[in-house]
């Protein structure tokens, strides 16, 4: 049984090792299942559980607090569109009647060729730009009626070459070169004052 | 749309005249290179301050006041004297959940300048010995993450961050971490949780403060982007150059996000506590004016959490002594004005609808609360409201935040402001926000209110679907 493939297993690895206790990974591989799988399956929340030495109970009742993350098929473009206050002003509700209809589907519904989730989003920091919405979480801002018709037609068309898979989040990691690694910091390690701190004791400033 | 190969700027930044801090290398259309940020005086702060004592550093910060930008406006240099001397090891959490209605600012310093907001993580490390950093970026923001990594990847390689930075004895990690999802976990403590891997809810008070007990139980400085971006023009430039802008109790400038109605919606940065409201609304150098043929009828002045201001608000500063003694806060520097066509219990439904959704839970008088709060609003639009609802949404406001609540004046009635903060029966302050809105448009557009509710008692009993039987007087 295994969920991860090979490659973001090592990531995984890599991602729990940066973390003085494994459980704070926990956000951080479940968006890596995500990325893999477009949502997270039971067997990636039994793999993660191990990874973070909890208990798959504890994955799903934590994963399950954060909206961005789907315990079941999603379409493979999830558009969020945002009403909150400021998009509500300049038209966010009447946009999302609209994309209900040219989707034919109601907010949170997916369209029959699985293509679209659409979902409301709370403020997603755009509100000078309203009404905005995010496709795979990628910002569309002042967007019309129009705009969103055609948006669905050129994502429909294969049009769009700045859409990653449902998931995707960065898709530049930060990796850290073991030479230059400063050290993962364990809160029960018994732990002196930082050696830079002892220049405080010195009399005049120290040049570094 | 590429510019030099490079996804355009996120628009909404402004580059109005004006002194810039956080936001001289916006203009660049590589301003998150390391490249750019080398070429433009970046990480000099940090040179400048590894060349002082950690002490000396901290210092400066107190001295120059920089105010915490995330909210609750608390000056940085004092909390971080907090810190339980001795008790190590320390951690730095830095917030970058920005998800505030309103509130668009972090996350253009994450995607323009991301080596900025390094160096004021590495500042501050260097300053009070905290030896590992996590970067908490929001979990919508794809973008922005990928820019700080980006930017990691090159400071590690460039020796700016890791061990023996710039071949000194000072060594820190700095982790690129995400949320996904949930407004809450803006809140410090949430915020704490969600890094140690839990449900992002908030820790019952005491401590007030991270800095007593944060992450896994050590002592932890919790600052919010913009606050941290300002640390390295800070340490090149000094706490007296750094006063010399805005006004004494709020020195130094701020980025403001003015969205809703205006002619030119953007974000401005702006000098703190003497540029007023009616100057960045209605200014040729901001805003420009309520949109075409319409007036100013309300505006929010510190994001979805804060009460609203009105007309007669205009000419106060942007400074949170004033604002809060009129009732209000300057909270996460977001303005949502809103004009004549505004519909005030629509609106005010809209904002506490998101606190209903966004609540955690975890206390009694916010769950039930904000969830009463918005079936009762959303009733009253739907033309089903009672008579008794108006009050009833106050004395639900009650519950959740005793005794009068922060409220801007009513002159036409001769009401007095509340001055900010509320009280609070909940955990956290999300709670007590929802009530903001309520109050506020309840105290003004109270005939608003009314005329939806009578717009019901119009409609023959019979049709509103209750059955009625004629009974005779004997
Ligand atoms: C409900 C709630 C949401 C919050 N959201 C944010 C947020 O998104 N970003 C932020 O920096 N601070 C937020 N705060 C404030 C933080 O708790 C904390 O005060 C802040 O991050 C401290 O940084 P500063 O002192 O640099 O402002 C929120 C507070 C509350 C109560
Ligand atoms: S006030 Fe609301 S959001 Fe805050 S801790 Fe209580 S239930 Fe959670």
């Amino acid at each position: 049984m295994s969920f991860f493939t090979s490659a973001n297993l090592d990531i995984a690895r890599e991602i729990v090792s940066r973390y003085p206790v494994p459980r704070s990974a926990l956000i951080p591989l479940l968006h890596l299942a995500q990325e893999q799988h477009g949502w997270v399956t039971d067997d990636a929340m039994r793999e993660i559980a191990d990874l973070c030495g909890i208990t798959p109970a504890e994955v799903k009742g934590t994963g399950s607090f954060y909206e961005m993350f789907k315990f079941g098929p999603v379409g493979s473009y999830l558009i969020n569109v945002c009403t909150n206050i400021s998009c509500m002003l300049l038209g966010g509700e009447e946009l999302l009647d609209h994309a209900q209809q040219r989707l034919g589907v109601k907010t949170g519904g997916t369209t029959d060729d699985g293509m679209f989730t659409l979902e409301d989003v709370e403020c997603v920091a755009a509100c000078t730009e309203a009404p905005c919405l995010q496709v795979n979480y990628r910002y569309r801002l002042r967007v019309t009626n129009n705009d969103f018709d055609e948006m669905i037609d050129d994502i429909r068309a294969g049009r769009v070459d700045d859409l990653p898979q449902h998931g995707t989040l960065a898709r530049i990691r930060q990796r850290i070169p073991t030479d230059k690694l400063a050290g993962v910091v364990h809160p029960d390690d018994a732990r002196e004052a930082p050696v830079w701190l002892a220049r405080n004791a010195a009399e005049d400033s120290v040049v570094g | 749309m590429a510019t030099n190969g490079y996804v355009a700027h996120a628009p909404g930044y402004v580059d109005n005249e004006g002194p810039k801090i956080v936001s001289e290398r916006f203009g660049y259309a590589d301003s998150f290179t390391l490249a750019r940020f080398e070429a433009t005086g970046g990480y000099e702060g940090l040179r400048a301050a590894l060349a002082r004592r950690p002490a000396d550093v901290h210092d400066e910060v107190r001295s120059a006041t920089v105010l915490g930008r995330g909210g609750a406006g608390f000056p940085a240099g004092v909390k971080w004297g907090f810190l339980p001397p001795g008790k190590f090891p320390y951690y730095l959490v830095v917030n970058g959940d920005e998800s505030e209605p309103g509130t668009y600012k972090d996350r253009l310093l994450m995607e323009r300048d991301p080596h900025q907001l390094i160096e004021g993580c590495l500042i501050t490390c260097y300053a009070l010995g905290l030896t590992q950093c996590f970067l908490y970026v929001r979990g919508e923001m794809a973008l922005a993450q990928e820019r700080i990594a980006t930017a990691l990847n090159e400071a590690y390689d460039a020796g700016y961050v890791g061990r023996n930075i710039l071949d000194t004895d000072f060594s820190v990690d700095i982790v690129l971490t995400w949320g996904a999802g949930a407004y809450i976990v803006g809140e410090e403590t949430a915020l704490i949780e969600s890094l140690e891997g839990n449900r992002g809810m908030p820790r019952l008070k005491p401590p007030y403060f991270p800095a007593a007990i944060g992450l896994y139980g050590q002592p932890t400085i919790v600052n919010n982007v913009e606050t941290l971006a300002n640390l390295g023009w800070l340490l090149v430039n000094g706490a007296e150059q750094y006063k010399s802008y805005g006004s004494e109790a709020s020195p130094g400038t701020r980025l403001f996000a003015v969205s809703g109605h205006v002619r030119r919606p953007g974000v401005y940065e702006v000098e703190h506590g003497v540029t007023t409201f009616r100057e960045l609304i209605y200014g040729d150098n901001f805003c420009q004016g309520i949109r075409e043929g319409h007036e100013l009828k309300m505006f929010i002045p510190g994001g979805g959490s804060a009460p609203w201001f009105f007309e007669e608000h205009l000419d106060l500063p942007l400074e949170a002594g004033p604002v809060g003694a009129a009732g209000s806060m300057l909270g996460s520097g977001a303005i949502v004005v809103m004009d004549d066509t505004t519909d005030a219990v629509k609106a005010t439904l809209r904002v506490v609808r998101f606190f209903a959704r966004e609540s955690c839970g975890k206390c009694t008088p916010c769950r039930e609360g904000t969830t009463w709060e918005e079936r009762i609003l959303q009733r009253i639009l739907d033309g089903e409201g009672r008579h008794s609802d108006i009050d009833m949404l106050l004395d639900i406001g009650d519950n959740i935040s005793p005794g009068p609540y922060p409220v801007a004046a009513n002159p036409h009635e001769g009401l007095e402001a509340v001055p900010f903060p509320p009280k609070q029966t909940t955990i956290c302050p999300l709670g007590p926000s929802s009530v903001a809105p309520i109050v506020s448009t309840i105290r003004r557009f109270r005939h608003e209110y009314e005329a939806k509710i009578t717009r019901r008692d119009s409609i023959p009993v019979r049709a509103q679907g209750v059955f009625v039987t004629e009974c005779s007087s004997d």
